[in-house]
């Protein structure tokens, strides 16, 4: 039941072992800091949860922020009324982020293609505007969400004190605030992980990519595809919500900016950047656009002219200035021109990449090892084109 | 509307079906009989696809009504009227162009199996062991071994239509519809599928076989019905509509000019 096939189980240890060292492999990178290494867990598992439908299902939603925040909300509700322990907070954030997208995708999945999308990012904006307006007493408007002295937290109260100064979110005397966070999102993101691969590769993932190939065709086979296209939706909107839940958990705070539809095309980017329909993309895509908003946004002239101070002046004078549009507040150049850049030559996002250098390195050491094999390997790729 | 037959499988009534000013199908009457072979001939923009896509759900009529094994069909969904046993081939194939041959009649399979959603992803595809012998077992049929793991978007146009009617025979249907399964195939192609439809024919399966190519007709159908702008204007066994003088003037004597 619990079961991957070898070459799955394979990668998803990998993956296991990659996102749980991650404080150690970023640290030439300068990104090995626990408030960024908690972004990347958290919205590397954004991002997988997004590929679901976008990547099996075909469904592009603009609106899946407007679940980050549902989260977000929840978890600090979680915290101001229960207890400061971020278990019940994120079992909370998936439920009701999970009733949302099954209302929101109800409606949405009527239409399919440009009409998804634009009635998704419709409901989205309108769950941002009303969180600013009706909503103000669930979600306290602009100023957001926070903890404060009077709140119930009926759970930790009962068994303790209320304490001098604001609690903190702890799992069991483990804070969450910084490393103990990080591993905290990092060990969930390894089990999404591992969801997105049973679903990929399940008679359930094979029907959503059935749809997102010909949708039709799963009708006149017998197959509804609107409880498959309407179970993606809300698995994937339960990750966004889970997403949100630990960006409190990490930082129990919530505002609605997180709902803006600028968030929501950011994960749109994240998984086109990184490989849609892959599962190791979206993360890849989302640990990428991350590093670049946080580590080159943070580069200024000075710290270029210390990089670069082995160089003569002349030089220096001239290269600085020129790199400087790129670096600080040029991030976002540097991140469009890259995203231009994969999306015109790699369709198929950086995983693509991967995949083109790797047939070629094996197409490289199989001439080498089994040159007398090579006659019969050649007739038959010829064969196949 | 007319009594069916105790051996009538579908039975396609008074059925009308307009585009705008178009009369597309006029006042269609047809009766399939359990395990025989029904071909309808006609000329291009008879209305032959369109009936059988009436008869899929895919069109609703204008008037009439469309009744399989003595349950109306007409306003039913396409994936209620596959479940309760029509499958179709397309005249241009309608497959899953990025999945596999393999998964291709696989998903068919589980739709027979599971009905029409069944949210199972506790178990991986490759431990489907059944599933994916009787697929083997049906690819085999269509002659496409060779191809179990090419994406079925590469195919050859004939290996398209074969591959779908792999994807309808997994399914066992009680109603078989094909929709010109031929075209657009070579001679020994277009022999191997007539050779394959005569087996399935064995097996008991009731199908309806729209044909450009006389040849195909005439050598598997049991009853014929030809139909002409939009209305059916004979009908019988093979020999009676070869000699029927409407037919060759509308349709038989018009092709071989
Ligand atoms: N969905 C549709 N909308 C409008 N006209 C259609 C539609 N489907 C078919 N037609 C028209 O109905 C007529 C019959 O088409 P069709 O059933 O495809 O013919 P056949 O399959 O016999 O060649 C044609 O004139 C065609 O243009
Ligand atoms: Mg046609």
């Amino acid at each position: 039941m619990l079961t991957l096939p070898k070459k799955e189980l394979i990668t998803f240890l990998i993956f296991a072992v990659v996102v749980l060292s991650m404080p150690v492999w970023l640290i030439p990178f300068g990104a090995s800091y626990p408030g960024l290494l908690q972004t990347f867990a958290i919205f590397g598992l954004f991002a997988v949860g997004f590929n679901i439908l976008f990547g099996l299902t075909g469904y592009l939603s603009f609106g899946h922020a407007a679940f980050l925040g549902v989260g977000s909300y929840t978890a600090v509700w979680s915290f101001k009324l229960f207890t400061m322990n971020p278990i019940p907070a994120i079992i909370f954030a998936i439920i009701i982020s999970g009733v949302f997208a099954l209302l929101i995708g109800f409606i949405s999945l009527r239409r399919s293609g440009i009409y998804f999308s634009i009635l998704t990012l419709a409901f989205a904006q309108m769950s941002y505007n009303l969180a600013y307006s009706v909503l103000t007493p669930v979600t306290n408007g602009e100023t957001g969400l926070a903890l404060t002295m009077q709140d119930p937290r009926i759970i930790d109260l009962a068994f303790s004190e209320r304490g001098e100064a604001l609690p903190q979110v702890a799992l069991f005397g483990l804070n969450m605030a910084g490393y103990g966070g990080f591993y905290f999102a990092a060990i969930i993101l390894i089990l999404g992980y591992f969801v997105a691969q049973k679903i990929a590769i399940s008679p359930f993932g094979m029907m959503l990519k059935g749809i997102k190939s010909n949708q039709n065709r799963m009708g006149y086979t017998g197959l509804n595809t609107k409880p498959y296209t309407l179970a993606a939706f809300v698995i994937s909107g339960m990750y966004a919500g889970l997403a949100g839940g630990l960006l409190a958990v990490t930082d129990p705070l919530a505002g609605a900016e997180r709902m803006q539809w600028t968030a929501s095309g950011e994960i749109v980017l994240m998984v086109v950047l990184g490989g849609i329909g892959t599962i190791f993309g979206p993360v890849l895509g989302a640990w990428i656009i991350k590093y670049f908003a946080n580590i080159f946004s943070a580069i200024n002239e000075n710290i270029l002219h210390n990089m670069f101070s082995f160089l003569p002046a002349s030089v220096q004078d001239f290269l600085v200035p020129l790199l400087a549009l790129f670096v600080g507040e040029g991030w976002e150049l540097t991140m469009g021109l890259m995203f231009v850049l994969v999306v015109v030559f790699l369709p198929g996002g950086l995983m693509e990449g991967y995949r083109r250098i790797a047939v070629r390195i094996s197409a490289m050491s199989s001439k080498e090892t089994k040159s007398v094999d090579k006659p019969a390997q050649t007739d038959k790729q010829a064969g196949g084109e | 509307m007319a009594t069916a037959k105790h051996n009538t499988v579908l039975h396609v009534a008074d059925v009308h079906m307009r585009f705008g000013g178009l009369h597309a199908l006029a006042d269609i009457d047809l009766e399939i009989e359990e395990g025989k072979i029904h071909a309808i001939i006609g000329p291009n923009g008879a209305g032959k696809s369109t009936l059988l896509n009436v008869c899929v759900g895919r069109l609703a009529p204008t008037s009439g009504a469309v009744v399989f094994d003595g349950q109306v069909i007409t306003g039913m969904k396409p994936h209620e009227i596959n479940q309760i046993g029509v499958a179709r081939v397309f005249q241009t194939p309608e497959i899953f162009s990025d999945l596999s041959v393999m998964e291709n009649v696989m998903a068919p399979a589980f739709a027979k199996r599971d009905g029409a959603f069944r949210l199972n992803f506790m178990k991986n595809v490759g431990q489907e062991k059944e599933i994916r012998q009787e697929a083997e077992h049906f690819i085999e049929d269509v002659g496409m071994t060779a191809e179990l793991e090419t994406p079925a978007g590469s195919l050859s146009r004939g290996d398209k239509r074969r591959l779908e009617l792999a994807m309808c025979l997994i399914q066992h249907p009680r109603l078989l519809l094909l929709d010109e399964p031929t075209a657009g195939m070579s001679r020994h192609d277009t022999n191997t599928t007539i050779e394959l439809l005569k087996k399935i024919k064995a097996r008991g399966m009731t199908k309806v076989i729209i044909e450009h190519d006389m040849h195909v007709v005439f050598s598997l159908a049991d009853k014929i019905s030809v139909l002409a702008q939009g209305r059916i204007i004979a009908e019988g066994d093979p020999e009676t509509v070869r000699n029927d003088p409407e037919v060759k003037k509308a349709y038989l004597g018009g092709a071989q000019e």
